[in-house]
């Protein structure tokens, strides 16, 4: 019961890094931050058509999905990726694939006995 | 082996020192792909049937698969549709999407090379993959709990 409870907290802690990046918006956030490193919001609003108020609401919702974090630098506050979730999600098909290999290995030995 | 990747599907080629109608039998024969993969089946595979039974790989005694066999062109190809890592106990995953499963044999030079491919994961929940990887931790830690129960002094 202890395993099942741990798990379920797993899943409510791992689902909403699916959810955070299906929106176009923070995709590019989580890309923009990925490649140019930790960027203030003045740095990520400008030239973008999206205003400092929305980016702020998407990087919120982002943080709360563990995919980035800030801190506070002097008054700006500065938004970094955290590619561990990234990585969780894009490892479920490694995951599936490193069972077939598994699988096929014992099939090997089975018809080659 | 080779791998192909893509979000939607994996592909997997091995070549298998045994003859295409060996091969056929460790894939079509219910027993014999239960022996392989891991899995205790009940009912026999057919175009149109189930089989479903619980996994017998240490550490997912828990997991239980259902596989609604689609395709069986004998010596040549099987195709099947499951529920990828559908784990979880108590959840009803039958009105969820389902992968893909095909086999294809061919002969060739010393064997038969077996490809497999498996395809729909763009279709799969995203709270059902999380759940796959969770469990798959939780296959491991009960693994390890096997062994610390055998070295533990």
């Amino acid at each position: 019961m202890s395993r099942y409870s741990a798990g379920m907290r797993e899943v409510s802690r791992t689902a909403p890094t699916f959810a955070a990046l299906g929106d176009e918006t923070r995709l590019a956030l989580v890309a923009r931050l990925s490649s140019d490193g930790p960027l203030s919001i003045t740095r990520l609003a400008a030239g973008s058509a999206v205003t400092r108020q929305a980016i702020t609401k998407h990087l919120n919702v982002l943080a709360s999905a563990g995919l980035v974090s800030d801190v506070r630098r002097g008054r700006e506050r500065i938004w970094e990726f955290e590619p561990k979730q990234v990585e969780a999600a894009r490892s479920y098909l490694e995951h599936v694939s490193q069972r077939w290999d598994e699988a096929l290995a014992r099939l090997k030995t089975f018809v080659e006995a | 082996m080779k791998l192909h990747n893509s979000t939607d599907r994996i592909e997997k080629e091995i070549v298998l020192r045994a003859p295409r109608s060996r091969v056929w039998r460790a894939l079509a024969d219910a027993d014999e792909f239960g022996a392989w993969f891991g899995v205790k089946l009940e009912g026999a595979f057919a175009p149109g049937s189930r089989a479903h039974g619980q996994i017998t790989l240490p550490g997912h005694g828990h997991v239980t698969i259902e596989i609604a066999i689609e395709r069986m062109d004998p010596e040549s190809r099987l195709s099947y549709r499951w529920h990828p890592y559908a784990v979880e106990p108590g959840v009803d995953y039958s009105n969820e999407p389902t992968t893909l499963v095909e086999f294809q044999l061919e002969e060739v030079a010393g064997g038969t090379r077996l490809t497999v491919v498996e395809s729909g994961f763009d279709r799969i929940p995203a709270e059902r993959r999380a759940e796959a990887l969770r469990m798959n931790n939780a296959g491991w830690t009960e693994e390890l709990e096997n062994i610390a129960r055998y070295v533990a002094i």
